[in-house]
């Protein structure tokens, strides 16, 4: 019989700051961005849908870019400061897209929600929709299986200020 | 996914090095594609060594008016780039065309060109697959193969190239800088992917324990007309059925220089010398248009469900250029072809 030896990786201390808190986690590398928010942070609000980049419900923002924490290894993202959707609001005021997204109605079942908030941000913070074609365009990567485009688009609208 | 070691390169001599140690370690970059695969379990690396700290992130002009573009640049800030987008808009295009904005901002330029192909049968671990198994067979050949490929396939492999960034590369004779274990070496764009031929589990000429350092644009840009235009089965964030990067150098009407090449068709982007020199000397008119397309389309091969594929490709390639003379390039977000 062969011998087989599996060599099981240590753990890797990763310093992340989410929202704006430091964390320090003892990580295997094969972590996802995503699972060490939900799993080891419990924060939630970031949603598994596809767990393959397709759907963008684990979107967050990574030293302020949009990317899909679902395909991100934690271990990769040492030092790096992470926004999610539990830290868009600021002293009690909500972020300018969540906001919008509540005075459009832009969501229905609301899994895709913090997702579509984040990844809204990001594209606000990238400054390179200017008008409605664009913004779908550039959302294209959150999908939303209830159908609220319309409302998703017009809340992203008034948040870049144009009606 | 499975277990893996994880290592930091230092440096692109480390990254090289512990490539070469190790046959099955894979380099990670933005991750998008491996991450999939590795969910999949098509692809299970012993190690992953992370370049994504590496110094591979600078576009630079070069001494002679082209650019020097880092493997690592994301390929959100490449199509963003003022140079990119005054110079080369027919890349800009090509690029935005692709995956969404949060693929686009973690993708790396390098790691564009080495993604795998999206074949179902590729993807499914419980199917027979020439690329991930090789001698196992190839299930696309006599399955679904609406998606595969038309031009260069072989008995082993129908497989695509779903890569945009790489179809406007291929047409601005882009070249690929590497660095391996023996130096550094420089290809063509259009000699970086290879044809599945018996080994379509080889998808490019990177040897063993190499890596790409960056891609080069040459001086010539064609800012002026050019267009991408990508036909999909939706009108965002999905692989081309079919693909057109053309650039045309006009002098009046007659066309001095013509670059085609084509995605979603092929192993790798598909590009015709012959075509290319059927249109310089002519005019711009839809009839030499559609002569091209038939050269670049030559040997064309259907199976049973991408039979449409061909008619749909000479089309396009003929709006493209057609889009291309008028100097009306195809929006990415606007999405009715003009």
């Amino acid at each position: 019989m062969s011998d087989v030896t599996h060599e099981i990786p240590e753990r890797i201390p990763v310093h992340i700051v989410v929202n704006g808190v430091g964390h320090t986690l003892d990580l295997v590398p094969w972590t996802t961005l995503l699972d060490a928010l939900r799993d080891h942070l419990a924060l939630t609000g970031t949603k598994k849908g596809c767990d393959h980049g397709q759907c963008g419900a684990c979107t967050v923002l990574i030293d302020g870019r949009r990317v899909n924490s679902c395909l991100t290894l934690a271990v990769m993202k040492d030092g790096a400061e992470i926004t999610t959707i539990e830290g868009l609001a600021k002293d009690g005021t909500l972020h300018p897209v969540q906001q919008a997204f509540i005075d459009h109605d832009a969501f229905q079942c609301g899994y895709c929600t913090p997702g579509q908030i984040c990844s809204a941000a990001g594209l606000l913070a990238e400054g390179r929709a200017r008008d409605a074609d664009e913004i779908r365009e550039l959302m294209s990567g959150n999908l939303c299986r209830c159908g609220a485009y319309p409302n998703i688009v017009a809340a992203i609208q008034q948040a870049m200020g144009r009606p | 996914m499975n277990n893996f070691q994880y290592s930091r390169a230092t440096d692109v001599a480390d990254a090289i090095r512990l490539l070469a140690a190790d046959p099955d370690a894979k380099l990670i970059a933005g991750g998008t594609n491996l991450i999939d695969l590795m969910k999949e379990n098509v692809e299970r690396p012993s190690r992953l060594i992370d370049i994504s700290r590496l110094p591979l992130r600078d576009i630079e002009e070069t001494a002679d008016g082209g650019l020097r573009i880092g493997a690592l640049v994301p390929n959100s800030d490449l199509a963003y780039h003022p140079l990119v987008e005054q110079r080369y808009p027919l890349l800009a295009g090509a690029i935005l065309a692709g995956a969404s904005a949060q693929l686009r901002n973690m993708a790396s330029v390098g790691g564009n060109l080495i993604q795998r192909t999206r074949c179902a049968y590729f993807y499914d671990t419980a199917t027979p697959c020439n690329k991930r198994e090789p001698g196992s067979g190839c299930s696309a050949i006599d399955g679904l193969n609406r998606n595969h490929a038309i031009l260069g396939t072989s008995a082993s492999c129908i497989a695509t190239n779903p890569s945009d960034m790489s179809v406007a590369l291929a047409a601005l004779g882009a070249l690929v800088h590497i660095a391996g274990p023996s130096g550094q070496r420089t290809i063509a764009l259009t000699d970086f992917h290879r044809l599945p031929e018996d080994k379509p589990h080889v998808d490019t000429n990177l040897g063993i324990g190499e890596i790409i350092a960056a891609v080069e644009l040459p001086k010539h840009g064609f800012a002026r007309n050019y267009s991408y235009l990508k036909i999909r089965d939706r009108l965002s964030y999905a692989f081309a059925l079919v693909s057109v990067a053309a650039a045309l150098e006009l002098d009046g009407n007659a066309i001095s220089e013509a670059r085609l090449a084509l995605g979603g068709v092929a192993h790798k982007p598909w590009r015709s010398l012959e075509a290319e020199a059927a249109l310089r000397g002519q005019a711009a008119t839809p009839d030499h248009f559609s002569r091209a397309a038939d050269l670049l389309l030559h040997g064309a091969t259907a199976r049973s469900h991408n039979r449409f594929k061909i008619e749909l490709a000479r089309r396009a390639i003929v709006r493209t250029l057609i889009q291309a003379a008028s100097a009306t390039p195809q929006s990415q977000a606007h999405k009715k072809i003009a």
